[in-house]
């Protein structure tokens, strides 16, 4: 018999597809959930004390936007009661100095604020909404009132890589403990966005020069989490610290997904919340079952010293770009498929003139 | 970490008594960190009004071990955390 997994030590609870912006790099599913799809409050309150019962530590209220959730303050309050520590993930839009307060008496422990740029010229053109970059400074400032302690969220790609520096230095002007660099991911939307996203090689390694001396610049002033151009490395990163260990999803309509992006891999079979209890699902599911540990690996994974670090890398990526969730994820300098992925990638972010293809409820990709 | 600096877990960070897995944890934003009886110990003085020399003379007092060593082991301690912005400190 397989020994049972760890619990897992976060919730990533996607409590709505909804969101004003449009962020060509969306991480949502290129199917999106509905509003009347979506689970209502109660339901969302017994996942919280489910997850805490079996040991989740942090959830992560995201989306979509959660703001366009009038419930939220509810689940704040509820998932607090439980025993979580709550994270809000938010663009800002749809957050009022009045909802913020309410977040804030409901017990909110920290906001994670996204950024897309530096200005509101770059910010409001890769988010798609006008306005959006100074609502958001104007959230960070209520946000810096309260006393909620901050993280931005920048994302980053060819067009604002050049503006890291000024990204570092704008969140410590607002207050930020953390910042997020995240180089964007090309799986779901952002595939569609290669051309207009793909950092090049030269935006990549300066990148990582650029975050190296400003951790040791800002040492206990602010902290930099990095993620850096994957499509660039040697080596993929353990994507969620290796599948079904240490976390989990639940989308807007209670589908428990092992990764956010889950949902590109055919063969997987999904449960929902309330089908059977969570510790269920997490510790017998057949998604979570099926690429826990390393009985599911391949060769060059199966027998390579790297296995228990990286895990083989992404299986969303591995199904995107080698057809097989199993496969070495290809960003791995061991994937037979290594050479094509790097030249792709150069030629990409070779493309100069790239327009975004935004990403909309109302998308004419949607199913609904 | 000087004697007088006063260390305090700011907003956003707590201990909390994992039942699970039967230990204490420190959550912070996108952190949990394992804390183990000397980190509870050291953590369990940090109350945001007594300076680090005191926190220092009480550990040593209990745990009746030579405070250099109590000073230098929590000072390493929170001085890691402070870095990390999950303590800080008054000065």
């Amino acid at each position: 018999m397989k020994p049972k997994p760890n619990p897992p030590l976060a919730l990533l609870a996607e409590l709505t597809h909804r969101c004003p912006l449009a962020c060509p790099y969306c991480s949502n599913p290129v199917e999106l959930t509905r509003k009347e799809q979506e689970l209502p409050t109660g339901t969302w309150l017994d996942v919280f004390r489910e997850a805490a019962e079996m040991g989740v530590l942090h959830v992560h209220l995201s989306g979509g936007e959660p703001a366009s959730r009038p419930d939220l303050e509810t689940l704040v309050a509820g998932a607090r009661e439980a025993g979580l520590y709550t994270n809000l993930i938010t663009s800002g839009i749809g957050l009022t100095e009045k909802r913020l307060r309410a977040l804030d008496e409901a017990g909110l422990d920290h906001v994670q604020l996204s950024l897309q740029g530096v200005d509101a010229a770059l910010a409001d053109r890769v988010g798609g909404y006008r306005g959006g970059f100074d609502r958001k400074m104007q959230v960070a400032a209520w946000v810096r009132e309260i006393g909620f302690p901050l993280t931005l969220n920048a994302v980053m790609h060819k067009q604002n890589l050049d503006r890291l520096e000024e990204t570092i230095d704008l969140a410590v002007e607002l207050g930020a403990r953390r910042i997020e660099v995240a180089t964007v991911q090309f799986h779901g939307w952002a595939a569609r966005n290669r051309a207009a996203l793909m950092p090049t090689r030269a935006q990549a390694q300066r990148a990582r020069e650029i975050v190296l001396a400003a951790r040791e610049r800002l040492k206990g002033i602010l902290v930099i989490d990095y993620v850096p151009a994957d499509h660039h490395a040697q080596f993929p990163k353990a994507c969620m610290g290796g599948w079904g260990s240490t976390g989990l999803n639940v989308a807007p309509d209670g589908t428990v997904l092992p990764c956010h992006a889950a949902q590109t891999i055919p063969s997987l079979r999904f449960e929902r919340v309330g089908d059977r209890p969570l510790r269920d699902i997490w510790e017998n599911g057949p998604a979570f079952e099926a690429f826990r540990g390393e009985d599911w690996m391949q060769e060059p994974c199966r027998s390579c010293e790297r296995r228990h670090i990286d895990f083989g890398g992404c299986r969303c990526q591995a199904m995107a770009l080698a057809g097989d969730a199993a496969a070495t994820d290809p960003v791995c300098s061991r994937s037979p498929l290594h050479a094509r992925l790097v030249a792709e990638a150069e030629a990409d972010a070779a493309v100069t003139e790239a327009e975004f293809v935004y990403r909309r409820m109302n998308s004419p990709a949607l199913v609904s | 970490m000087n004697p007088a600096a006063v260390p305090f877990l700011p907003r956003g960070v707590r201990v909390h008594e994992d039942r699970v897995r039967g230990m204490s944890v420190l959550l912070a934003p996108e952190r949990a960190l394992k804390l183990d009886a000397i980190g509870l110990a050291i953590l369990g003085e940090v109350d945001g009004e007594t300076p680090f020399g005191e926190i220092v003379t009480r550990l040593a007092a209990r745990y009746e071990a030579p405070a250099e060593r109590i000073a230098a082991d929590a000072a390493a301690f929170l001085d890691g955390l402070v870095e990390r912005r999950i303590v800080e400190v008054r000065p």
